[in-house]
């Protein structure tokens, strides 16, 4: 057998194989991006890139009617988008197992917000498995996908930012013989699967009972890890070893299947203990149950409802003790956000859109990080797709002069995810908003995925590449320019023609990401002349991280500025912004 | 009973595209390859932009929490001088930092109104040995400075009870093919430089 260090999503990639999953769908999203990736070293799975999760989880529902496994692959946001399909879903049940993956990010290491999806369990009455390491996540899906036959459901997989990027050992096995069931093409099937009122009334009788039988099963898979009677805990994905180091003599219910919750295997452990402990990530939502059964708890009113949990969060709430041991007189450190690349084309659009001062309704993507000092160049930034709409309804708030001043800004990726139908709105409300389309080509947040508009698919076949221009056109934007971001100028005045144009109206960014699909560097790198430098700081109002201010400076001067030969690209924004010579290119 | 009981705690930080992941992918691949439970742990996503990166790696006859306590790292891998400041917490009484020269000014303090510490080596030495690396200087001389992350790893891999048979074989599984060789010699300089220090 075969052993490999593996993280959570990893893992979770080999599940998929080994569980005969024809069919593997999703859009990226940390922390879940790496799971599909991953699928496509494994040519027996079907593997594709969605424009959006709603998509995703509609093929995934289209695979399993049509009698194949299926799974299709999201961060928790992306549940939000795809909710629409999996309510109905539930109604609906499989033909053969869908697994829907809600990557989870307490902490928000990488994310908008830190909302809990085990909440969607509840709502949409399905049931979820939370695996808590990297054999598990592996493991477990058959398990799910198992359920998902036998009880006739979607089922949601919760795995969080500490499962996905975490590494464990993981014993590899074969993959299982296809499950196969022949396509629904009766009377029968589709009393089973077109939801219309007469048929949904059944369904949800039906799903209730589907509740109450999921509870008996997981009252017989969930397992007491029997220890100590002094202290009971419930738990559930990776906070059962944060609860294990913690408190190494409790008795452990850990909920491996954490929805529905095995009320026996509750009052088991509850019965057993001097004290009942519930340690859960976010949201009460074990506690809330385990206390509507009328069995006293301690929760929330210990364990933070904020952020990740972790050994050390834990040791404060139970036993304020903090083993960190005291730095004195510690200095102020200087935070290190993440910032755009040296070269990044965003970085030139954003500093013009500061320096006219203009509303600037954001998006989800790297250019988020124009919030950041120097840039500060975005004032709203909702979810993926509320720029273009978001603006729209800002304009109509406001008065025309004021109105003019607003803008969005969208990446390609996202553009295609969800903004096409935003500047459907406005063209057709007759909006007059700019609409900056930031198109570098490719995902980039996560790290390079492809999209619609990249000509690639996941698996890395040629296939038709959305044209921006023929879509805004298509839609009934009347003018559409392009602009070269790496040029000021240039951009200067495409910004300045676009306040003025009367209607909805289109700039398209025609600059490629610097990282992927191939790190670009141009043929000379730039250095500073310090003798010319009038230490003015232009240069450093672009925020470029190849651009050091080191203090403090040469000959008396309060700084130097001084070019990081190993982190510059030569895009040579900076050499715009240099009125002095100061700043000169040299072959690299 | 204590749990995690022998397990060996390392802390590894740095900046976003410095080579942190790598390092610490061949360090819980040996731990693996000695026959070890091994747990790492790692954010990606924003942390590939320039950002600060930490990543905890346990190892050890049996392992739980993926992450390191506060004040129970026994080894820290810094390659970045102020991102040692800003794990300080994490050392242990007993623990080892191997601090690589390399100082990168984040924006905020180029075009922010904070100021780079200078001071780093004294904060960090107060309680606990200090290895000084210059991983770039020794990557330079190997012929790729791209090595500076395994230099550092070579330096860790002299004060580890793991054989060195076992390191190379980490390595070689852990780097970009066609780099092994290159490495490899990184790693020996490093290890042959920590070898006589702390």
């Amino acid at each position: 057998m075969m052993r490999e260090l593996l993280s959570g999503n990893e893992a979770i990639a080999e599940g998929i194989f080994e569980a005969g999953v024809r069919v593997a769908v999703g859009y990226p999203g940390t922390p879940s991006t790496e799971i599909l990736q991953n699928v496509v070293k494994h040519p027996q799975v079907y593997a594709e890139w969605c424009p959006n999760e709603k998509v995703a989880l509609e093929v995934a529902f289209g695979a399993s009617f049509a009698g194949r496994r299926s799974i299709a692959v999201m961060k928790h946001v992306g549940l939000n988008v795809a909710a629409d399909p999996l309510f109905t879903f539930s109604y609906t049940g499989v033909n053969a197992g869908c697994v829907i993956i809600t990557a989870d990010d307490p902490g928000m290491h990488s994310s908008q917000n830190e909302q809990a999806n085990r909440h969607y369990a509840r709502a949409a009455k399905i049931p979820m498995f939370e695996p808590t390491n990297s054999q598990e996540a592996k493991d477990l899906l058959k398990v799910a996908f198992d359920v998902s036959e036998r009880f006739d459901t979607p089922v949601l997989y919760r795995i969080t930012t500490r499962v996905a990027h975490s590494s464990t050992i993981v014993d590899l096995g074969r993959r299982e013989k296809e499950y196969e069931m022949p396509i629904g093409h009766d009377a029968e099937s589709m009393r089973k699967f077109v939801m219309v009122p007469a048929n949904a009334r059944v369904k949800h009788t039906r799903i209730e009972q589907r509740l109450m039988d999921l509870q008996e099963f997981s009252n017989e898979f969930n397992k007491i890890e029997w220890k100590g009677k002094k202290v009971g805990i419930v738990t559930n994905g990776v906070a059962r070893h944060y609860a294990r180091e913690v408190f190494p003599d409790a008795s452990i219910l850990k909920l491996l299947m954490s929805w529905p919750i095995p009320d026996e295997r509750v009052r088991e452990l509850a019965d057993a203990v001097d004290q009942l402990i519930i340690i859960e990530e976010l949201d009460p939502i074990i506690e809330e149950t385990i206390k509507v059964m009328g069995i006293d708890c301690i929760g929330k009113d210990k364990v933070p409802i904020t952020g990740e949990l972790s050994p050390d969060v834990l040791r404060r709430a139970f036993f304020d003790l903090d083993e960190a041991h005291e730095v004195i007189g510690l200095p102020d450190i200087p935070p290190r956000p993440p910032v755009m690349c040296p070269g990044c084309p965003h970085r030139g659009l954003f500093y013009m859109l500061k320096k006219f001062d203009l509303i600037v309704s954001g998006d989800i993507g790297c250019y988020t990080l124009a919030v950041l000092p120097p840039l500060s160049a975005m004032d709203t930034c909702l979810c993926m797709g509320a720029s273009v709409s978001g603006a729209h309804g800002m304009e109509k708030a406001i008065k025309e002069e004021q109105a003019r001043r607003v803008v969005s800004v969208i990446g390609d990726s996202t553009f295609v995810h969800s903004d096409i139908t935003g500047l459907v709105n406005t063209v057709y409300n007759k909006g007059t908003s700019t609409i900056i389309l930031l198109d570098n080509r490719t995902t980039a947040m996560t790290g390079g995925q492809h999209h619609p508009a990249t000509g690639r698919t996941l698996e890395g076949e040629e296939t038709n590449r959305l044209d921006f221009v023929k879509v805004a056109k298509a839609v009934g934007v009347e003018y559409v320019q392009k602009f070269d971001p790496y040029d000021l100028d240039e951009t200067k005045d495409a910004l300045m023609k676009a306040l003025q144009f009367k209607g909805t109206n289109v700039m398209i960014s025609t600059r490629p990401c610097v990282l992927a699909p191939r790190k670009i560097r141009f043929d000379h790198v730039v250095w500073s002349d310090t003798d010319n430098c009038k230490r003015c700081g232009m240069c450093l109002k672009l925020g470029c991280p190849a651009i050091e201010r080191h203090e403090p400076g040469t000959d008396g001067e309060k700084f130097d500025v001084i070019v990081n030969d190993e982190l510059c690209v030569g895009c040579d924004l900076c050499l715009q912004m240099c009125k002095f010579d100061a700043l000169k290119r040299r072959e690299g | 009973m204590v749990v995690d009981e022998g397990v060996t705690n390392i802390l590894m930080c740095g900046v976003g595209g410095q080579g942190v992941i790598l390092a610490s992918n061949i360090t819980s691949t040996a731990a693996m390859l000695a026959g070890f439970e091994v747990k790492k742990s790692e954010v990606h996503g924003m942390s590939q932009r320039g950002g600060s990166v930490v990543t905890h790696v346990r190892y050890g006859e049996s392992v739980s929490s993926p992450l390191i306590s506060k004040g129970r790292a026994d080894y820290m891998l810094a390659f970045e001088r102020l991102e040692a400041l800003r794990y300080i917490e994490y050392l242990g009484e007993h623990a080892i930092a191997i601090l690589n020269t390399r100082r990168m000014i984040p924006t905020t303090v180029s075009s922010g109104p904070f100021e780079y510490p200078d001071d780093i080596e004294v904060h960090l030495g107060r309680n606990i040995p200090v290895i000084v690396v210059d991983g770039p200087g020794i990557a330079r001389k190997v012929g790729n400075v791209r090595t500076a992350n395994t230099v550092i790893v070579g330096a860790l891999s002299a004060k580890l009870d793991i054989p060195l048979e076992i390191w190379k074989a980490a390595v070689h599984r852990s780097v970009p093919p066609g780099t092994e060789e290159i490495n490899m010699k990184a790693f020996e300089e490093g290890r042959k430089l920590a070898g006589s220090q702390g």
